[in-house]
């Protein structure tokens, strides 16, 4: 049930009300209408996790690269 | 970078693995919050490459598992009416009730729909005027916001035909109930990466700290759940108690306020009962008063019929982490996903069901 999905926003419907904001994510190739009330600050290009229809957050690729790196310097040496 | 691939890289998976093995030095149980989480560790065998001093335990976290009996009654009660129709999420159809399931009620010719999203529920009670629509809304933080918004919606479209059946329930209430219990087997928590996402993790500072707990917040793909593991285990090798965020790109320490706002806006905690675990203080979350209108329990008059648990089914202690799927009896062989007699049989979040796809 909490399994969230990450997509690309490939365009965004801006409204009065954050409750009618929605846009066009991408997951891997096929695209899907998404609310995206709870992340007003996500742009076009951004990813999304995305739940029932819902964008719950934007996805750090600063982290995202950062976490990706500690894995690359666990070569070999055991790391306490 | 698609935030997919690069989590189900073998090279990663190699690189964090051996950390494992060298820092471990006892036996520990380390708990899964999450019912997806339970479902990755063992659909990618990641549970397999662990060493043999962890034992996995798998948490109640799995909405359609923890919904009360009652609360799947009163929805088939309601999918029984005439000019009703009830939109579920799909897992929930075939749990059994007390004496049959949703999906019975639909082949006797009650209007079931299931949906993928709260809107759908919606869009489906704009487009029956006529009939009223119920949307069994269940789930943990991480779908209560969802469920919020459409009740905001329905209320400013002035959706009258429209409510809500709840069963919505918070997960450090119940992780507190599992610390707390005299046979408590938990020495680590993986917390569970998108109830986080909207929550933050601040909630858990306090557990991790009074039940001298390490508690890691950690995503969904396995080298996630393998560097979660790891930051587990170092903690508890070190005799730290900390909560620890493996899961940055997704997670912050304060969450998704505005998304936060919107539960507490709609929705308020209760004490609340959790099929299997029992009531759980404030750890429900029901309709505020100011949307008693978008209410099923007060639309319709509903029957509280004291419902009868199956007594051959043990899923209350598996997701206590107290036994394991297969120490039930009834697994395999009188209970399958065809003749579930729990819910946690037929959830794709449930452990008995990934025991069964993925163990046998
Ligand atoms: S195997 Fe079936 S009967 Fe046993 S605990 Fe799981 S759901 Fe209940």
């Amino acid at each position: 049930m909490c399994l969230a999905i990450p997509g690309k926003i490939l365009s965004i419907q801006e409204a009065d009300s954050l409750m009618d904001r929605s846009g066009r994510v991408s997951f891997g190739g096929i695209v899907k209408e998404v609310q995206l009330g709870y992340v007003p600050e996500a742009q076009v290009g951004d990813y999304v996790n995305v739940h029932v229809g819902f964008a719950i957050c934007i996805i750090d690729e600063k982290e995202a690269m950062e976490t990706l790196r500690i894995y690359e310097k666990m070569n070999g040496i055991v790391m306490l | 970078m698609k935030f997919i691939d690069e989590y189900r890289d073998a090279e990663a998976i190699k690189k964090i693995l051996p950390q494992i093995h060298a820092v471990i030095t006892q036996q520990w149980n380390i708990m899964e919050i999450c019912g997806g989480q339970t479902h990755a560790f063992l659909r990618h065998g990641i549970d397999e490459l662990l060493p043999d001093q962890i034992t996995l335990l798998h948490g109640p976290g799995c909405p359609v598992c923890v919904t009360p009996l009652q609360q799947i009654d009163k929805a088939i009660e309601l999918a029984a009416m005439e000019n009703v129709i009830l939109c579920s999420f799909g897992d929930m159809v075939r749990v059994p009730g007390s004496r049959e399931d949703l999906l019975s009620v639909k082949a006797r010719g009650g209007d079931v729909h299931i949906v993928y999203s709260p809107i759908d529920a919606l869009k489906v009670a704009e487009n029956n005027p006529a009939k009223e629509v119920v949307f069994f809304a269940i789930g943990f933080e991480t779908t209560a916001p969802a469920n919020a918004m459409v009740i905001l919606q329905a209320a400013a479209k002035k959706q009258r035909n429209f409510t809500a059946l709840c069963s919505q329930v918070v997960v450090p209430a119940a992780m507190e109930v599992i610390l707390s219990s005299p046979t408590n087997k938990v020495d680590g928590f993986l917390a569970a990466g998108h109830v986080c996402s909207v929550m933050g993790y601040h909630e858990y500072i306090p557990l991790a700290q009074k039940y001298k707990t390490p508690i890691v917040v950690t995503g969904f793909e396995p080298v996630d759940l393998l560097h979660g593991v790891l930051a587990c285990v170092r903690q508890l090798q070190g005799k730290r108690y900390e909560v620890e965020n493996q899961y940055r790109r997704s997670v912050t320490r304060a969450g998704n306020v505005s998304a936060q706002e919107m539960i507490n806006k709609v929705f308020r905690l209760v004490d609340w009962p959790w099929r299997g675990i029992g009531v759980i203080p404030r750890s429900g979350l029901v309709l505020r008063d100011d949307y008693a209108e978008f209410d099923a329990e007060k639309r319709f008059q509903l029957h509280n019929i004291s419902a009868q648990e199956s007594k051959e089914c043990i899923a209350g202690l598996i997701l206590q982490g107290v036994k394991k799927p297969p120490d039930c009896p009834q697994f395999g062989a009188v209970c399958t996903p065809d003749h579930p007699l729990g819910a946690t049989m037929v959830s794709s979040e449930g452990a008995c069901a990934a025991y069964y796809n993925y163990k046998r």
